[in-house]
């Protein structure tokens, strides 16, 4: 945190150095799927950061005696690539990627149900292949996307971002030159549906008006971040759906291939599952699931 | 009063609204502050006075009673350890196993079920605090021998299936094979000639990918017969 004016980080119209807005994040891509072998993955692309988040779990706890009797155990394994800085990483795990970790983890109990799955272990692996800063609030973006698709139940999703400090203004999504040469860091993880932080760190000098202008400009930008989260998720079934459904039926009134009304019998087969109303709060199991034995 | 928000049929991801008010409420589902949110990626179901969200994906979670397909991966002196695709691990012990008493002075293990060995299996009983306990001393369980055996994701077997087995009896019919579909996701499929048992693996692969659609009995049947010709 040097914030010695020596670089102009902003010019006079409010245009940073790469030619962003203060409060404008860098174009994201989030992909989905990305790992066959695990049970759920994610690609983040955030201006030049690369990183891929790979959930395998809930599965068994080795060493059984970190098992935990009544929920899961959340491990995350945050890993900088040797090759994505330009000065070469040294390969061995650090102080800051083992903290990076255990924040991320932390963050992720929160809104993952984890009683669902008592003595099991979820693993999430994230591996930094180029970084440019921010790459933490990026993980975490990813990490959450990749626990979704894995299938694990989760209150919501999180989006995260950083806000920081140039020249006393609040401004959003730092990369990399900026975070050296900005006067502050605020990495923020909110979970838009609870409307809960689930990370909140940060680096430098604030007063409390800056401190409350970074986290509103970060909580917006997590908002913006969510809508890409949730888009890449449903992206997948809605393609499928397109393809399959739209030239199959020609007949339906309604355009939309996505929402075929419930009226329209030759659209909709009666639920396959026949389903007893659970009465308690506990969901139980449907004993639906017709079996088949030759 | 209930109120639906989100559309039948819809794809929602975790956290989305989904209902108002009370109402019977399925899997996939939390429910805070007199709201209903989906806690998964899945297809919203709204059966009037009923709500639920098949999940797209997920891991097995063990129910006693389901039918699954297992793989022994160890076995002891009078136990095998079996993986059923689940986060927690089957035990079948061989009082379990076989209809006769298991002596394990005179009896092998390894004779009734060797390390590597399919099995067709019922799970006995299964909760929070215990691993998954396993049968195959009943009619029709046991070891599953020849055949082919393919994995898709567990929360799409009813689909195979489908209503009543319609989906997995044309498959059978129209790739004269054999089929066993376990809750865990595993499929064993077993023909007489290899071209049959592929048409068959090729079908129920298509169901996974397309799970969440409409209409898929009518294209499964097209893909199959049109093949044929």
């Amino acid at each position: 945190m040097a914030g010695d004016g020596s670089v102009k980080l902003i010019d006079e119209k409010g245009i940073r150095l790469d030619g962003r807005k203060v409060d404008e994040l860098r174009p994201v891509n989030i992909k989905i799927g990305v790992i066959k072998n695990a049970d759920g993955s994610a690609e983040i692309r955030m201006g030049k950061n690369i990183i891929v988040a790979a959930v395998y779990g809930p599965r068994e706890l080795h060493p059984k005696h970190r098992a935990l009797a009544d929920r899961a155990l959340i491990q995350c394994f945050y890993r900088m690539s040797t090759f994505s800085v330009s000065d070469r990483k040294s390969p061995a795990p650090s102080r800051r990627e083992k903290e990076i970790s255990l924040v991320i983890s932390n963050a992720l109990a929160s809104v993952i149900l984890t009683e669902k799955y008592p003595r099991t272990t979820i693993d999430v692996y994230l591996q930094v292949l180029q970084a440019d800063g921010g790459t933490r609030t990026a993980s975490l973006t990813a990490a959450s996307v990749a626990l979704a698709d894995a299938g694990i139940p989760m209150k919501g999703l999180i989006a995260s971002v950083a806000a920081g400090l140039i020249n006393g203004q609040a401004v959003l999504d730092l990369f990399d030159i900026e975070d050296q040469k900005g006067s502050g860091d605020l990495p923020l993880g909110y979970c838009p549906v609870l409307d809960e932080i689930s990370l909140l760190q940060l680096d430098g000098v604030f007063t409390v008006k800056q401190f409350e202008d970074s986290l509103n400009i970060a909580i917006k930008g997590a908002k913006d971040l969510y809508e890409i989260q949730r888009d890449a998720l449903k992206q997948k079934y809605t393609d499928i759906r397109a393809e399959v459904e739209v030239p199959e039926k020609p007949k339906v009134e309604k355009p939309k291939a996505e929402e075929p009304k419930t009226e329209d019998p030759k659209v909709v087969p009666k639920p396959v599952l026949k389903v007893e109303k659970p009465k308690t709060e506990d969901p139980k199991p449907s004993k639906d699931d017709k079996k088949e034995v030759e | 009063m209930s109120k639906v928000i989100a559309k039948n049929h819809a794809i929602v991801i975790p956290g989305d609204l989904l209902a108002e008010g009370p109402i019977n409420y399925g899997e996939g589902i939390v429910k805070r502050n007199g709201e209903y949110y989906s806690s998964v990626v899945g297809l919203f179901q709204d059966k009037g006075d009923f709500i639920q969200v098949k999940a797209l994906r997920g891991k097995y979670i063990p129910r006693p009673g389901d039918l699954v397909i297992g793989k022994v991966i160890e076995v002891g002196l009078t136990s095998w350890i079996v993986d059923i695709g689940s986060p927690y691990i089957a035990i079948l012990s061989a009082n379990n196993a076989t209809e006769k008493r298991f002596d394990p002075i005179n009896d092998d293990a390894r004779k009734i079920f060797s390390l590597g060995d399919i099995i067709l299996t019922k799970i006995a009983s299964f909760d929070r605090t215990r691993d998954p306990l396993l049968i195959t001393n009943e009619r029709g369980l046991g070891k599953l021998r020849g055949g082919r055996l393919i994995e898709i994701e567990a929360s799409h077997i009813p689909r195979v299936i489908g209503k009543k087995g319609t989906m997995i009896n044309m498959i059978k019919r129209l790739t004269r094979t054999q089929i066993i579909t376990g809750q865990n996701g595993k499929i064993w499929v077993n023909g007489k000639k290899i071209e049959d048992e592929l048409k068959a693996i090729q079908a129920i692969t298509k169901i996974e990918l397309e799970a969440h659609t409409q209409g898929l009995t009518d294209r499964i049947r097209d893909m199959i017969s049109e093949d044929q010709q």
